[in-house]
């Protein structure tokens, strides 16, 4: 290990993998990945389900199949990795502070810094569900990561609060291990979740999923014994009279991912209340210069493809950072109009070469309807959309044309 | 046979075993749970009052005052967080502020020193999220926190390393009379002598004093809080109470040792040590917040939880030898301000109370300190790196929202009283205590518990008995 590098990556995930492999082949010459656990892939390596891939490879892999092709990659080119290593700080200058157990605590300095942390869940905790504190109750991902990579199950008789992918993942997962899964619970009227996993993971296994439901209520003293859901009104408000008991030895929480930016927040990288992750230019440069974000940490991607392309983006625009120094930007701001919740990037350099891809993602669930950008009070584009639903991440288009033309703020907004 | 058997492993009782390990006495604590600290010393507000608010002459005046003096010097001995931060009982209209005169005379005639009226303007000054209804406060510079399960098990842990016995799921069922001193049998059929007792038992010592003939009535009163996340950490600078009214008194908001910020609590009368939450609980500790604080910060609510007070029908602390049995001593109603209390409480019941039924004899190796329950991420980079060198499990961080290190949860599970289960460790270490709640590192904790203790993965629980986590293999 060396005491400074072109570039250094915090995390060994598919962000981080993906950025340092296009960090290195556009000309970044030391490149260091950070990666707390004892080994690459991340997330990936406990989803040992199929269905990653299929954009980029056009094949249905298994996450640890998915990480494994970057990890092969990245092992082609002269990269540096620790693994084992927890980043516990990174200073506006980019300097890193870290921990291990060969080397203590040590500082590197990066000439650019590319955040590629993740999310986590939100926790049952931060939800102020009534009733007891017994064992029991786990979020989706740990209990995945207890049946899939330490081979434990975690109960027998099983509901899931939120049909977000993890959720749905997991209904399937207990199910085929031999658990019941009584129910799926979502508070709203939709899924958060895709489409194919609620077909390929409820349906197909008559596992019912009550929405606009909750629960209410958690029994039982050292293990859950019992919860209590009810449904909610139009305000998310429970509803009296609706409760159901529902016997059980265990609940799953899969109630949302949040971006993991305290790193972000000690370099000093403002934040977007909207995707809770770093605000960015299309380049994924934040607003601290040299320092660089990509994958969930920046923003909650439905599908790892798309963090791989993101992270690719990334890798290119730090390697060109540390070439060419810091660029002069003509930056406009991209916001989200009626019906979108946000759009990322926030900021688009007007200077910058080629298309953008904006992502976004819808309020609510629509129908033959149309996504409208707007620059200023002037259309630049539409596209009609059959179907749209929060939980389906929208990409739009933008041509380097377009973009030279704009002169004002551009929205994107969704008309019915 | 024990010279002494404290029956109850919270606060009161973990003082009360170490203040007697300063003597030349054979001790054990008695604890019904698989742990210290699993009755009201684990879910209280940890603040320590400055006196103002108990009549004066009571017991909880005395001990309040007493406690309050003594709790720096404990706390650094046994290398707990304590801070001294001041609180503000803050009033929202005229009739309130008379009340803190009310209450600043009373503290006065109670030995609280500094005690000062402020204005809005001062009060606005020292407390930026304060509602802009509030119009005037009583500050108490004496005024602290503390954290109540830090306290507790670090007392029982130094009592222990002064050779102390700690036995836990041991669940008194009865108390007899013998020849030379009393047999005390737990409901698993074991049973230990011993020539006194002192009863700790929290909202069970009511039950305790009727073993052995006599009649205390305890009741429980449950209150439900909220805490935010570390990212609100200096929301308030102090601890803010609600001035008393007719309506009874509201909830506090304060900081806490580690950096979080808490709300709460609510008061319901409970038959038991019940400590479910409810829906209304929490929204009537939503509305009081709202009401002191403007934008309290609650999308940051890492969790909520209840914890029941155990009070006597008298409202004072009861403190004395039982009327029935000679050397069976009872302290009981400790509500708040118990906490503060409890080193002086402790210090009485030894040397005033059991004194008149055993030699107290000084215990001249007695070391009153623990080594500071040191948190690595506080620590500097030589001395990181030191520990390190020493044991690399150190350079391990398990616990990522906390920043705790694989070998401070091996230090936990096996330094006095040993952790046992993931909650122990949560206590002891905050490992599964921040924003994800345990999601990332509960596997890894119940790992090393496992590794430490040489059982199976299926036998760690969350907090003893059935509170298994996994059950099983996969397929």
């Amino acid at each position: 290990m060396k005491n400074s590098y072109e570039i250094v990556v915090i995390g060994g995930g598919p962000a981080g993998l993906a950025a340092a492999i296009a960090a290195y082949d556009n000309g970044a010459k030391s490149v260091l990945v950070l990666e707390r656990e004892e080994g690459l892939g991340g997330i990936l390596n406990q989803c040992i389900h199929n269905g990653f891939g299929l954009a980029r490879f056009k094949e249905s892999l298994s996450g640890p199949e998915y990480a494994e092709r970057f990890i092969a990659e990245l092992k082609k080119r002269e990269i540096e990795v620790l693994t084992g290593t927890t980043v516990l700080s990174v200073s506006p200058e980019k300097t890193v502070v870290a921990l291990n157990a060969e080397n203590g605590e040590f500082s590197v300095q990066a000439k650019a810094v590319i955040l590629a942390m993740g999310c986590r869940e939100r926790s049952k905790g931060a939800l102020n569900i009534a009733g007891t504190r017994p064992a029991g109750l786990f979020s989706a991902g740990a209990a995945q990561k207890f049946v899939n990579i330490k081979g434990y199950m975690p109960g027998q008789k099983v509901v899931i609060l939120g049909s977000g992918d993890i959720g749905l993942i997991m209904a399937r997962r207990m199910t085929l291990e031999g658990a019941k899964v009584l129910a799926v619970f979502d508070i709203m009227p939709y899924s958060s979740g895709l489409k194919r996993n609620v077909v390929q993971c409820l349906e197909d296994f008559g596992i019912p999923l009550y929405l606009n439901h909750t629960i209410v209520k958690i029994e039982g003293e050292e293990r859950v014994s019992a919860i209590v859901a009810a449904e909610v009104d139009e305000n998310r408000k429970p509803i009296a009279g609706t409760e159901k008991r529902f016997e059980c030895d265990t609940v799953l929480f899969s109630v949302g991912l949040i971006p993991e930016n305290e790193l972000s927040k000690s370099a000093g990288v403002p934040l977007s209340p909207l995707t809770k992750g770093a605000i960015v230019y299309q380049n994924r440069e934040t607003l601290v210069s040299g320092v660089f974000a990509c994958g969930n940490v920046l923003q909650v991607h439905d599908l790892v493809d798309f963090v791989s392309e993101e992270a690719e983006i990334a890798g290119k625009a730090a390697a060109e950072y540390v070439r060419f120094g810091e660029s002069e930007k003509e930056p406009i701001d991209c916001v989200n109009g009626g019906g979108v919740s946000y759009v990322l990037p926030q900021k688009i350099d007007k200077r910058a070469q080629g298309k953008i891809k904006l992502f976004f993602r819808v309020r609510e669930r629509a129908e033959n309807c149309s996504i409208v950008v707007r620059c200023g009070e002037e259309e630049i584009a539409r596209r009609k959309k059959r179907v749209v639903a929060p939980g389906e991440m929208e990409t739009f288009i933008l041509t380097e044309e377009q973009i030279k033309k704009a002169v004002k703020e551009i929205t994107v907004s969704l008309e019915k | 046979m024990y010279d002494v058997i404290v029956v109850g492993g919270g606060v009161i009782g973990g003082l009360i075993l170490r203040e007697l390990t300063k003597y030349n006495l054979r001790v054990c604590l008695v604890e019904k749970a698989n742990d210290v600290c699993m009755g009201q010393s684990k879910a209280n507000s940890g603040i320590v009052h400055a006196g103002y608010d108990a009549k004066t002459g009571t017991q909880k005046a005395k001990f309040n005052l007493l406690g309050n003096r003594m709790m720096e010097k404990v706390a650094q001995e046994l290398g707990v967080k304590y801070s001294n931060i001041g609180s503000l009982v803050v009033a929202f209209s005229e009739e309130e502020c008379s009340a803190l005169q009310t209450l600043k005379e009373r503290g006065e005639k109670n030995g609280v020193s500094g005690l000062r009226i402020l204005d809005r303007e001062e009060l606005h000054r020292m407390e930026e999220n304060i509602s802009s209804e509030a119009v005037a406060a009583l500050y108490a510079p004496t005024g602290g926190i503390v954290c109540p399960y830090s306290l507790t098990v670090a007392a029982v842990g130094n009592a222990m390393d002064n050779g102390a016995d700690l036995h836990l799921l041991f669940e008194v069922e009865k108390i007899e009379k013998t020849e030379n001193g009393l047999t005390v049998s737990a409901k698993d059929g074991r049973a230990l002598q011993g020539k006194t007792l002192v009863n700790c038992a929290g909202i069970k010592s009511g039950e305790i004093a009727a073993m052995v003939g006599d009649e205390i009535n305890v009741n429980g009163r449950k209150g439900e809080y909220i805490l935010l996340d570390r990212e609100s950490g200096g929301f308030v600078k102090h601890t803010l109470f609600f001035a008393p009214t007719e309506k009874g008194k509201g909830i506090l908001i304060s900081p806490t040792v580690d950096g979080n910020v808490l709300l709460g609590p609510t008061a319901e009368e409970v038959d038991d040590g019940n400590t479910e939450t409810s829906g209304a609980g929490i929204e009537t500790v939503m509305e009081k917040a709202r009401k002191m604080c403007k934008n309290v910060p609650f999308f940051n609510t890492i969790t909520s939880f209840a914890g029941t007070r155990a009070y006597a029908a008298e409202h004072d602390f009861i403190l004395r030898e039982s009327e029935r049995t000679e050397g069976v001593f009872h302290c009981a109603g400790i509500e708040s301000p118990g906490l503060t209390a409890a080193p002086a409480i402790a210090e009485h019941v030894v040397k005033n109370l059991l004194s008149t039924r055993l030699k107290l004899e000084k215990n001249k190796n007695f070391s009153p300190y623990r080594k500071a329950d040191y948190f690595f991420k506080d620590l500097s980079r030589e001395e990181k790196n030191e520990l390190i060198k020493k044991d690399p499990s150190y350079g391990k961080i398990v616990c990522r929202c906390e920043g705790i290190t694989e070998g401070e949860i091996r230090r936990a599970v096996r330094e006095n009283p040993p952790a046992l289960d993931t909650d122990a460790v949560k206590r002891r270490t905050r490992a599964g205590m921040g924003r994800c709640q345990g999601g990332f590192c509960q596997s890894q904790v119940m790992e090393i518990i496992a590794q430490e203790r040489g059982v199976a993965l299926e036998e760690v629980t969350k907090k003893g008995k059935n509170s298994y986590i996994i059950r099983g293999r996969t397929k």
